[in-house]
């Protein structure tokens, strides 16, 4: 029981920072752009949250801080990808290689000089703690769920707001019209170009908010690489949510769930059936498998399952 | 007035070579922007590196050598671009070969210490080849998005590994990683570092230029890549080309594996998956899929690698620098690689 | 029918020209629309009646002439500006986002959309609408469940909640079933009687007859007739929009048809998107040393024939015969091996590489054999060579060999694309819409190739939107509409108002082989 519950808890701290980077990327994908920089963008907003908050002491102007990086560097991939049409997944790679070279450099640069610049080993003055709700953190198991941070509390409004944005309002139809065929989008007097700027950059925003809740949350501190591949899962967890923010929640919590496992087994000491790696690489053979099996499913039409038509698909207003 | 990008009525020669120039030097650029904000001196910093990478003869050796698996991938990423078929898998099926070599050092040891070798490379293509067949299958038949498959292969073939050399082949004495191969089977060296993977890198050069820009299926395969539609009205089999191709692909990706891990590791450890795939895919797109501009970005990425450790070693710069370089290279060149076919224009007055 | 009653027109086109480069789309056209009334523009491919309408829909503008909107001068920049005049056209390929509901394509990009939008609100519109003029449709089926004619109420109910009361539609039957078209004509009367009016743009006979009160025939960019559809019979019209018998033809051997060479036998080819069939029952044949042509107004199945015989497309029943032997849903390859030469229709997107060279182009038929490869090699010189020789003896304009295909004019593309089709026949050929864009002189060697190939022995089958080039090049003609073969007559024992009635849709009672 106390292992399952610990379990939960490590689950949704971790999850937290990848449900935000996963409804960011979540919204890109949708508006037709294909963002694979991810990693590089978390790994530069946790590094952004986490100087801010160690030079400014304000965790808000560190999560502000860590969202701005997060869009920067997203507002790079969609002046490549939209204005200038060019390939989406080299653009990506490029992003991400910019992202993790880059955080890592000025992870050994721009830190206090009494630990020779390092940003490693440094601790921070404030971070976010767990706040528990009284009662409802000692129902069994599910209290998990009430003694989290704030940052997480955060998303249990976030969710639902982005699947009903998604879903229920006129903005979230303009999106999935423009991923799902721009031109008709464009002769019905939408612009593509500005949604797709518009999504990509938050997309990145929310990514560095996730970043910055690894670092000033889940582990405060810094790390060489210390999203370590997250950036990937999130585009797996966009897959097997099927594109739709209420989903994400799922496959978070499956995924976030998989990889919490396999630390917590390395420090319970446990010598496992299931060896630890398998359980590493289990979201990503489940979301190749998913993926496969609905798109033979699904031939003739794309249901509500599919990847938005038009994904890194670039858009000329002057194609006909 | 405004500022509009329209088709050129011609493929600009001049643009195809200014444009990788420019984007170089923006890079080094935008590079010495983040050096200075380091308070490092930008131009000490890059000779440094120049030095790392081509400094000595010793340096130049390494250069050479981070620059084979690099190239290979490139090589092997290439087939695939050319049917425009985004094979990212590179990684996972590099992984494979190490894997395949491994498996053979380690456990086929009823064959003579010389076949070693020779049957391990072979195992490793074969490995990488399915890897990459696989998702070409699923994607010449039932249209299954071959960005995604082939991305979260990667991680599968990364984490079946870790779990081969931290757990199921592990050498029972040290931290991990596969007991050492027999040296007799290692990959022979050439010149100080350079092992005899240069010859196998050279010889796929040429095969596979030979093969793309001189054999019946190199023209199928331009065929599917630049007009797939005119290509089945000439009889060509679309779908029997993306498997072959991907298989091929696969091979190499996983002879780069193979080979690399015969050559320096010798044996499958952490590490194993160093990037070489997925900076295989932009040394891809960057060659233009010309197997002989290959080498030339293959050697300019790999010695920004091996000068940024340099770097480390001669200011106690990260090396990270590298990759930062590399990254920022690409910035420029993915916004400039449109004005080869398109230019732009001036509008001055609306004329719907 | 309405009576055309004495007031304002509605739509007023007045000495509208419009070029695009080579080509003279609208040649001073002027047009008159009334409230309440339907008018049919009529014409062929390339008539230039979608040109005339694109413009009232802001997507081009005319070069010289003005637009008047119920009286007043309209300055129509964009789409934008044509919906706020209340202009809504129908495309043939319909504007719908697949996977969205019903009721959010209706919505898209309304700007007076709150943020939330009230469905509730939104669903009592469209079933107003809907019952109002009989468009039923479900509010929230999602697109792709939809039938075609579904489909096209939705696009006409996009354009009625907008209020719009301009339609034009764009060959709006070529898609239904007799059913939904007479749906359709149910809900037109609606909408007519509520003062709104139309514009049909189509080649059909039968829909100019069923639906308009007036009929404007375009030929080649310019008005040949404009009058009331009561006070015309089909024939007027068939010969208005085909135009007058060709009086001349070329030089060509004298017609002695050998065996059959290529047989289709009661070929059909379901679409599986929609309700009619792409081919219904089609049967034909082609004799050695003749020209077979097929006429009728592209889209009723004529590419569809050419696809099913050279394998691109699967037959659902029926077969074909190639010099006897059977090759229904035979792959592209042994087809092409059995001696059948293909020229397609669109050549960019489908008969060259655009990227590739023109030698390249060239070799695409012949690089397995030896005349191009060593074995699995391709000798790089005997490629050259090989396409030096095209180029001349076909005078392909090119700078060099090595220069992209599709940097060639139209003429020249076409050209190339002959060249290689025509070497390597092996004694059938299939051209679509050959001349299609060319010029005079481009399109006098397409013509003299086909019949000298004929001369030779060939058995050729022509796919063409001109009925004077079909009388001018052909042997027999077969008439194709709605994916059925209408007749095949002699071109000697046929003139353009038969062939231009059976274009239309009339059925030769009299059918000769």
């Amino acid at each position: 029981m106390e292992f399952i519950t610990k379990l939960l808890a490590a689950t949704i701290a971790m999850g937290t920072s990848l449900t935000y980077a996963t409804l960011g990327e979540i919204y890109t994908q949708k508006s037709g752009v294909l963002n694979l920089g991810m990693e590089g963008v978390m790994l530069m907003g946790a590094l952004a949250g986490f100087a801010t908050a160690l030079f400014t002491e304000s965790l808000i102007l560190a999560l502000l801080m860590a969202m701005i990086i997060g869009g920067f560097f997203s507002l790079v991939h969609a002046f490549l990808c939209v204005t200038m049409r060019s390939n989406q997944v080299v653009s990506g790679l490029a992003i991400t290689m910019l992202g993790t070279g880059l955080a890592n450099f000025l992870g050994q640069r721009i830190g206090p000089a009494s630990n020779g610049f390092n940003l490693i080993g440094v601790n921070l003055p404030k971070k976010f703690d767990n706040i528990a709700v009284p009662f409802l953190e000692d129902i069994p198991i599910l209290g998990a769920f009430f003694d989290v941070s704030i940052l997480t509390y955060a998303l249990y409004i976030i969710i639902p707001f982005a699947w009903f944005f998604m879903y229920k309002t006129k903005h979230g139809l303009a999106v999935r019209a423009v991923g799902e065929s721009p031109r008709t989008a464009a002769a019905m007097g939408l612009s593509v170009y500005r949604i797709r700027y518009l999504y990509t950059v938050i997309g990145g925003m929310f990514a560095g908010l996730g970043g910055a809740c690894l670092s000033l949350s889940f582990t405060p501190s810094w790390n060489d690489g210390m999203t370590g591949g997250m950036g990937w899962i999130v585009i797996a967890l966009v897959i097997f949510a099927t594109w739709n923010p209420g989903k994400a929640v799922i496959g978070t919590l499956i995924f976030g769930g998989i990889t919490s496992l396999q630390f917590s087994l390395q420090a319970a000491g446990f010598k496992m059936v299931i060896p630890t790696q398998f359980l590493a690489f289990a979201p990503y053979l489940i979301t190749f498998l998913t993926l496969s099996v609905m798109t033979i499913i699904n031939q003739n039409h794309k249901g509500a399952y599919a990847a938005p038509s038009a994904l890194a698909t670039p858009f000329a207003i002057d194609d006909k | 007035m405004r500022l509009a990008i329209e088709k050129r009525d011609t493929k600009s020669r001049s643009m195809a070579l200014i444009i990788p120039l420019a984007s170089f030097i923006i890079s080094l650029l935008l590079g010495a922007l983040v050096l200075a904000a380091s308070r490092t001196n930008p131009l000490q910093a890059y000779g440094a590196m120049f030095n790392g990478a081509f400094g000595s003869a010793r340096r130049f050796q390494y250069t050479i050598v981070e620059s084979l698996p690099l190239l290979m991938c490139g090589l092997g990423v290439g087939i695939a671009f050319r049917l425009k078929f985004w094979n990212i898998g590179a990684e996972g099926q590099y992984v494979w070969g190490a894997i395949g070599i491994t498996w053979v050092m380690q456990f086929w040891t009823f064959l003579p210490t010389p076949m070693l070798l020779p049957i391990g490379l072979v195992v490793g293509m074969i490995l990488g080849a399915i890897w990459a067949g696989v998702p070409g299958f699923l994607k010449a038949q039932w249209s299954v998005d071959e960005t995604l498959t082939t991305l979260m292969l990667n991680y599968v073939a990364i984490g079946l590994a870790e779990y081969l050399y931290i757990n199921a082949w592990k050498a029972p004495l040290g931290n991990m990683g596969t007991p050492e191969f027999p040296e007799a089977a290692w990959l022979p060296r050439l010149w100080g570092k350079i092992h005899s993977g240069l010859f196998i890198a050279l010889a796929l050069v040429c095969i596979l230029y030979f093969l793309l820009y001189r054999t019946r299926w190199g023209f199928e395969l331009n065929m599917i890549g630049k007009n797939p539609r005119a290509a089945r009205y000439q009889g060509v089999s679309i779908k029997k080309n993306i498997v072959i191709a991907m298989l091929l692909s696969g091979a190499i990706c996983g002879l780069a594996g193979s080979v690399n891990t015969a050559a320096i590791a010798h044996r499958l450890t952490r590490g194993v998956d160093a990037g070489y795939g997925f900076t295989g895919i932009i040394i891809a797109w960057m060659s233009g899929l010309n197997p002989f501009a290959s080498i030339i970005v293959a050697v300019a990425l790999a010695a920004i690698t091996t000068g940024a450790d340099a770097l480390q070693i001669a200011m106690k710069l990260p090396e990270s620098m590298g990759e930062v370089l590399q990254g920022l290279v690409l910035i420029p060149l993915l916004a400039g690689s449109i004005f080869v076919e398109h230019r732009l224009v001036l509008i001055k007055k609306e004329t719907a | 029918m309405n009576q055309q009653t004495e007031q304002t027109p509605v739509v007023r086109m007045e000495h509208i020209t419009k070029h695009f480069p080579g080509v003279l789309a609208n040649d001073d056209v002027s047009l008159e629309l009334y409230p309440g009334q339907v008018l049919a523009l009529l014409g062929e491919n390339g008539a230039g009646k979608s040109t005339l309408m694109n413009m009232l829909v802001g997507l081009y503008r005319p070069d010289s002439g003005s637009i008047f909107i119920r009286g007043e001068l309209a300055e129509i920049h964009s789409p934008q500006d044509s919906m706020a005049l209340g202009i809504g056209m129908i495309h043939q390929e319909f504007m719908l986002v697949g996977n969205m509901t019903v009721a959010e394509n209706i919505v898209l990009g309304l700007k007076e959309l709150p943020f939330i939008p009230q469905i509730d609100e939104i669903r009592k519109r469209i079933k107003e609408l809907s019952a109002r003029y009989g468009l039923q449709v479900d509010p929230d089926a999602v697109i792709h469940d939809l039938s075609v004619g579904e489909q096209q109420r939705v696009e006409i109910l996009k354009l009625v909640y907008r209020g719009a009361d301009i339609l034009i539609l764009d060959e709006p039957t070529a898609v239904l079933t007799p059913g939904e078209s007479r749906d359709l004509n149910k809900i037109i009367q609606k909408m007519l009687s509520e003062g709104k009016s139309a514009i049909f743009i189509t080649h059909k006979m039968d829909e100019v007859i069923t639906f308009s009160h007036k009929v404007q025939v375009l030929r080649r960019g310019k008005t040949v007739n404009t009058c009331d559809t009561a006070s015309v019979t089909p024939k007027d019209l068939a010969n208005m929009m085909v135009g007058r018998d060709v009086l001349f033809s070329l030089d060509r051997c004298p017609y002695h048809p050998g065996g059959v060479r290529l047989q289709v036998d009661h070929v059909t080819v379901d679409n599986p998107l929609g309700s009619r069939p792409f081919l219904d029952d089609v049967s034909l044949e082609v004799h050695r040393g003749e020209i077979l042509g097929i006429a009728g107004v592209a889209g009723n199945g004529q590419t569809q024939l050419t696809e099913a015989i050279t394998g691109l497309i699967p037959i659902s029943s029926g077969k074909v015969y190639i010099d006897g032997k059977e090759m229904t849903n035979a792959t592209p390859l042994q087809i092409i091996r059995s001696g059948v030469s293909h020229i397609p229709a669109d050549r960019g997107a489908n008969g060259v590489v655009g990227d590739m060279s023109v030698g390249d182009n060239l070799a695409m038929k012949k690089y397995r054999t030896n005349e191009i490869s060593h074995g699995v090699v391709i000798k790089r010189s005997f490629l050259r060579a090989f396409a030096d020789k095209l180029i001349n003896a076909f005078t392909i304009k090119t700078p060099t060999q090595d220069t992209c295909v599709k940097f060639l004019s139209g003429g020249n593309i076409q050209k190339t694309i002959l060249a290689r089709e025509i070497d390597s026949c092996g004694g059938i050929l299939i051209a679509v819409y050959p001349s299609r864009g060319l010029d005079v002189g481009a399109t006098e060697t397409v013509r003299q190739n086909l019949i000298l190939q004929r001369d030779q022995g060939n058995a050729v089958l022509l796919v063409s939107e001109e009925l004077d080039e079909l009388q001018m090049v052909a042997d027999r003609i077969a008439v194709m509409f709605e994916g059925k073969i209408m007749g095949i007559k002699s071109v000697k024992e046929t003139n353009t108002e038969e062939l231009g009635m059976m274009m239309a849709g009339t059925e030769d009672r009299r059918r000769d082989a």
